[in-house]
């Protein structure tokens, strides 16, 4: 059983508004949530509630406009711009809903991309993306455009590239939500599988109810606020389990 | 992150070739008009630079290019060889003439009268026969185009091709019989009139009765003056414009320059190729940009920075800034090696090629600009965004 004990990010009052006056729309409304190594966390709610923005706010791509946010004890808000895309390049992986994948490079290619940015030469960061591939079980297509996959493989891939270059946080926004149900079961499994490692934590936002039981933790927002967060854990094994 | 960018810009066929088009239409038309340009300017001295041995020009104080000629009296010629300095002075006689052609027609031709005892002036290359043939009884030496061109006689049958003017053969300069000793070559003219030679004294007989006769004094140095010096001494003693051979070519392009619309023209088309090619690659490429601003914040989420992008971006408008300079250029060469024995005039030195890529250096930074501005402004947060 991995340890839940030594805390990935940290949310206290985070608040963002977008826009100003009468237009602003205030997305979230005072966020305290606290975000483990080693855990799956699912971050679910209505359409609209804040889940996005939360998860940008914590991967550091948006600044809140109140409250903090410290991953691995860094607040990334305070941080100067160049710094924080070092740190995002560094520690955290992104897996999104559309892939974002880059049409004209390889499987192989896409998944190296992390490591070129953190600038790690050619040769080596293709071989470290065919590894990675490997393990998301795309060691066969390595060789294939993002056009030649199918959306479950292309995800499968933009996995690998999450975790191609070993970051402490990786963060995903509706995983699934473009894969028909069996094909989400699948990729949501195989996160859980691959991604899940010590000291590492995941923060998947998800509407799927099916891929619940995938959470360590799920917490429940609504309207820009945590609602409330359950515990799988203290649910016995095999409800959770079970599809 | 190179190849990153690389294969990003080649992945997109469709704009990646619209952009070098862009390109390539700029560094084409801008090289090819310059080179035509560059290939008209250098005829209008054309005639000057046949004449290789003069080291100056002594002509009247009002020329303002070599075919404006104003003739001076015989006695200045002596008055020049007594300059400190001058080796010797010989005087050219230049004119235009009408001959008469066996069909009747009239065909006006550049007349050069060359020295008697020297021919100094003469033809640059003899295609038949020899300058020294100048010494016969009513010689004269044609140039090797009007020979097959404007003084070629009719077509021995009809619909044939005009009967090329050869040695040997009769003409009317003027109404006074020509016969033709030789066939030189020289270099294009801008009138591109048929270039005749004969010597100075038989010139002064053919052209029409006049006063002064004497278009320019021919000057060489003695050895160890400076040719610019022996001009400044020539108009101190005598009071006549004196100019180096480069600095009476200069003076005559500049006439042109300054009196005739050719510059404008030219400057128009290339401006024109400018404006038309940054138009082009530019709109292209920010489409090319918007089309990746996905990408390009992906990127930006996964950590690559803003001097990453910006490489990115520079790199992609090298490549395509290179591959259209290269093609267009090319292309403008290619039409300059064709058209070399046509009447077109296109002269391609390396300044033109210079001139064209800091042009397609502009245009790829122009339209590097507004796309690196894009990118650097780009909100990462919008790779979250459905
Ligand atoms: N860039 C923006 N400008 C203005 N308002 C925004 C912006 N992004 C999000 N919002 C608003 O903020 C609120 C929260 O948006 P967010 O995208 O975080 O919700 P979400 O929970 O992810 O929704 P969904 O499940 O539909 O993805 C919504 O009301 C949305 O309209
Ligand atoms: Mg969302």
């Amino acid at each position: 059983m991995i340890q839940h004990t030594e805390t990935a990010v940290v949310c206290r009052g985070v608040k963002k508004v977008y826009g100003e006056g009468a237009s602003s729309v205030q997305a979230l409304r005072g966020v305290d949530l606290e975000v483990r190594s080693g855990e799956l966390l699912m971050l679910v709610g209505p359409s609209g509630c804040g889940k996005t923005t939360l998860i940008s706010v914590i991967a550091g791509i948006l600044d809140p406009t109140g409250g903090e946010c410290i991953v691995f004890g860094e607040n990334l808000a305070a941080m100067p711009q160049s710094r924080r895309t070092a740190f995002r390049g560094k520690s955290i992986g992104f897996v999104f809903q559309a892939y974002n994948l880059l049409p004209a490079l390889s499987a192989a290619e896409n998944v190296a991309v992390p490591l070129l940015i953190l600038g790690q030469r050619r040769a080596q960061a293709l071989q470290r993306a065919q590894a990675a591939l490997e393990k998301v079980g795309m060691g066969d297509r390595s060789h294939s455009r993002p056009s030649q996959l199918s959306g479950g493989q292309q995800q499968r891939v933009a996995i690998a590239r999450a975790l191609v270059h070993d970051p402490r946080l990786v963060v995903c926004d509706e995983p699934t939500s473009a894969l028909d149900a069996d094909t989400g079961q699948r990729v949501m499994s195989l996160l859980r599988e691959v991604a899940i490692a010590p000291g590492r934590a995941l923060v998947i936002v998800t509407h799927d109810s099916r891929t619940f039981h995938f959470a360590d933790r799920i917490a429940r927002m609504d309207d820009g606020h945590i609602e409330s967060i359950t515990d799988n854990a203290a649910e016995p094994a095999s409800a959770r389990h079970a599809p | 992150m190179n190849f990153v960018a690389l294969k990003m810009l080649i992945g997109d066929r469709a704009k990646y070739i619209g952009i070098i088009v862009g390109i390539t239409f700029a560094s084409l038309l801008i090289t090819q008009q310059l080179a035509i340009f560059t290939g008209i300017m250098t005829r209008t001295f054309g005639a000057i630079t046949d004449l290789g041995q003069p080291d100056v020009w002594v002509m009247d104080p009002k020329v303002q290019f070599i075919d404006d000629v104003k003739p001076l009296q015989d006695t200045e010629l002596y008055r020049v060889r007594g300059v400190e300095g001058v080796d010797w002075a010989v005087p050219l006689y230049k004119g235009l003439l009408k001959a008469r052609l066996s069909n009747g027609n009239f065909q006006t031709c550049n007349v050069f009268g060359l020295d008697d005892a020297t021919l100094i002036g003469g033809p640059p290359e003899m295609v038949e026969g020899r300058v020294e043939d100048l010494r016969r009884a009513d010689s004269v030496i044609v140039d090797e185009y009007a020979a097959v061109g404007k003084l070629a006689g009719p077509p021995r049958e009809p619909g044939g091709k005009p009967e090329p003017l050869r040695v040997g053969a009769t003409i009317e300069l003027n109404d006074h019989r020509a016969i033709v000793v030789g066939i030189c070559r020289v270099q294009r003219t801008f009138q591109s009139q048929p270039v005749v030679y004969t010597t100075y004294s038989r010139a002064t007989t053919f052209a029409p009765r006049e006063r002064k006769l004497l278009s320019f004094v021919l000057v060489g140095a003695k050895a160890g003056v400076e040719p610019e010096e022996l001009c400044a001494r020539i108009q101190a003693a005598t009071g006549l414009a004196a100019q180096t051979r480069e600095g009476f070519k200069w003076t005559t392009a500049m006439y042109f320059l300054k009196y005739t619309g050719i510059p404008i023209n030219f400057g128009i088309a290339v401006l024109l190729g400018f404006l038309v090619g940054t138009a082009i690659a530019g709109q292209t490429f920010y489409n090319f940009t918007l089309d990746n601003l996905k990408q390009f914040g992906a990127l930006k989420a996964m950590g690559a920075g803003n001097a990453t992008l910006l490489r990115m971006i520079l790199l992609q408008a090298l490549l395509v800034g290179m591959i259209g300079y290269g093609l267009g250029v090319g292309v403008a060469a290619t039409f300059g090696i064709l058209s070399r024995n046509s009447e077109l005039a296109f002269r391609l030195p390396w300044q033109i090629l210079a001139v064209t890529a800091t042009a397609v250096t502009v245009i790829c930074m122009l339209s590097a600009l507004i796309s690196i501005r894009k990118v650097i402004t780009l909100e990462p947060a919008i790779v979250f965004k459905g």
